[in-house]
């Protein structure tokens, strides 16, 4: 297995009661995993934990065996974060500036902002930039730290709905073309359904309770009105 | 250039009614010359008085304010990045810049000419003084004033302390560091104008209070007019520097 997080405690500092408890899970080479759960039950700190930016109380997490460090997992936090001083092109080149094992030239960046669609933009700032757009630069910033398990914070929580369902599209071709291991967090059911391999889902009583999604791969925007889907999608609302 | 006469024509109107308002008052000697000068008798008195007022005083003024001006630039970033990284530092520092701003200047000069004689350091330690603060609270603001989340993802990239703090604090603390750059451009030629007042042989506060002291009002105002005018060059060389620097800031 690529990712073990075993028996993982967590107490935010000056809290009494852990928000993540005896956390068991583990994920497979180019799995795609959602994490869901109401607010507070502890997503955002899993993959915190897991970066590295947070230190587990108990337990171990480790990462082909070894015990993560920061800087072994590509992270993409909730904001898109881009730095507005940089343009785009140097937006994404920021993994392999910290990283001097990155090996990423201009040209490659290049090349990828053609293959997302922003081939006309590599010299523009942020702020120049719609919602999706921001959330496709930030996605790339984080694929190009070249990492193989990447961890999605909610990437797509403030983009409208069209916009939403060709992020989904696109990011389901990218993860499919590069066997990449991703942990996905998202309160929207539908997306964790059609998106995943496996949905675990983070209770109150800090329990979680894994389903695995039965639809075949490769995945089509038409399995969103699928029996299959919207079964799934049943079950879990009842269970959240 | 357009633009700009565009913008400031209301106000380029404005003067010109003043100016002409105030030669008008003058003329026809309803105002005495000595109180408020004509303005024709200002430009006169710049014309015939040119070389010793830009060669010699004017001259003087930009060495007290460049070097004022630099000194307080250094220190003043350097203080607030020591400031920055130590809380010790913090702590014992902060309380004692902010207090250096309640000292009312002219009554510390005493001390500076005691201590400095008439040489221009004595000109230079009020230059500093008054543009020291503006330069310390602004770029240790912007320092303070980074994200945290910015934080959290460059070190989730693995990135160090040095890392953070060249590729994030900095460009992030500009914005902030420029706004204390344009006040303390200003204040650094107030400051030198100052220093001379209290005691000097030449510069442009010099000249004004000896041509006050000759009740030659025509004089003063020559060389307030020059100090004006050298105020705003230096504010628009900063605002321009400010500019090319946060170009991204003016693309939207």
């Amino acid at each position: 297995m690529t990712l073990l997080l075993k028996n993982v405690t967590y107490t935010f500092p000056k809290k009494e009661y852990p928000v993540i408890d005896k956390l068991y899970l583990t994920v497979q080479q180019g799995e795609f995993v959602s994490l869901i759960g109401k607010s507070g039950t502890g997503k955002s700190t899993i993959l915190k934990l897991i970066t590295g930016l947070l230190t587990a109380d108990e337990g171990e997490i480790s990462l082909y065996k070894k015990p993560v460090t920061l800087g072994d997992v590509g992270y993409m936090p909730q904001k898109d974060l881009l730095f507005p001083w940089r343009t785009i092109l140097d937006n994404i080149m920021i993994g392999a500036e910290i990283q001097k094992e990155i090996k990423l030239s201009k040209e490659d960046a290049r090349s990828w902002l053609k293959k997302v669609g922003l081939k006309d933009y590599e010299q523009a700032y942020p702020n120049q930039l719609s919602g999706g757009m921001r959330q496709r630069v930030a996605f790339l910033r984080t694929l190009l730290t070249e990492k193989d398990v990447l961890l999605l914070d909610e990437p797509f929580g403030a983009l409208d709905s069209i916009t939403k369902k060709e992020m989904q599209a696109w990011l389901l071709s990218i993860w499919q073309e590069l066997d990449k291991t991703i942990i996905f967090i998202t309160h929207d059911l539908e997306e964790a359904c059609y998106l995943s391999d496996r949905i675990i889902l983070l209770k109150d009583d800090r329990t979680i309770e894994e389903t695995t999604v039965p639809l075949p791969r490769p995945r089509y925007q038409e399995m969103l009105h699928s029996q299959i889907l919207l079964e799934l999608r049943k079950e879990l609302e009842k269970k959240i | 250039m357009k633009n700009l006469l565009k913008q400031y024509s209301l106000f380029i109107v404005f003067v010109v009614l003043i100016m002409v308002l105030v030669e008008y008052l003058v003329r026809s000697k309803i105002v005495p010359a000595f109180i408020i000068p004509a303005p024709t008798s200002v430009a006169n008195h710049i014309v015939e008085q040119w070389r010793p007022l830009i060669f010699e005083h004017l001259k003087a003024t930009m060495s007290e304010f460049s070097i004022g001006f630099i000194i307080a630039v250094t220190a003043g970033v350097g203080l607030a990045v020591s400031m920055y990284f130590s809380k010790t530092i913090e702590k014992m520092l902060y309380p004692a810049v902010l207090i250096s701003q309640m000292i009312p200047i002219i009554a510390l000069s005493p001390i500076f000419v005691l201590w400095f004689g008439y040489s221009i350091w004595s000109k230079v330690a009020v230059t500093v003084l008054m543009s020291f603060f503006p330069i310390v609270v602004a770029t240790y603001d912007g320092l303070k004033s980074c994200d945290k989340d910015y934080i959290e993802l460059l070190r989730s990239m693995g990135a160090n302390k040095r890392q953070i703090f060249m590729k994030l604090n900095i460009p992030m603390a500009l914005p902030s560091f420029f706004s204390g750059l344009k006040i303390a451009i200003v204040y650094s030629l107030v400051g030198a104008t100052i220093g001379e007042w209290l005691g000097a042989s030449e510069g442009l506060g010099y000249y004004s209070r000896r041509m006050s002291g000759d009740l030659n009002a025509s004089g003063v105002f020559a060389s307030i007019v020059i100090l004006t005018v050298v105020g705003i060059i230096l504010f628009a060389l900063a605002s321009l520097l400010e500019k090319r620097t946060l170009r991204w800031k003016n693309r939207l």
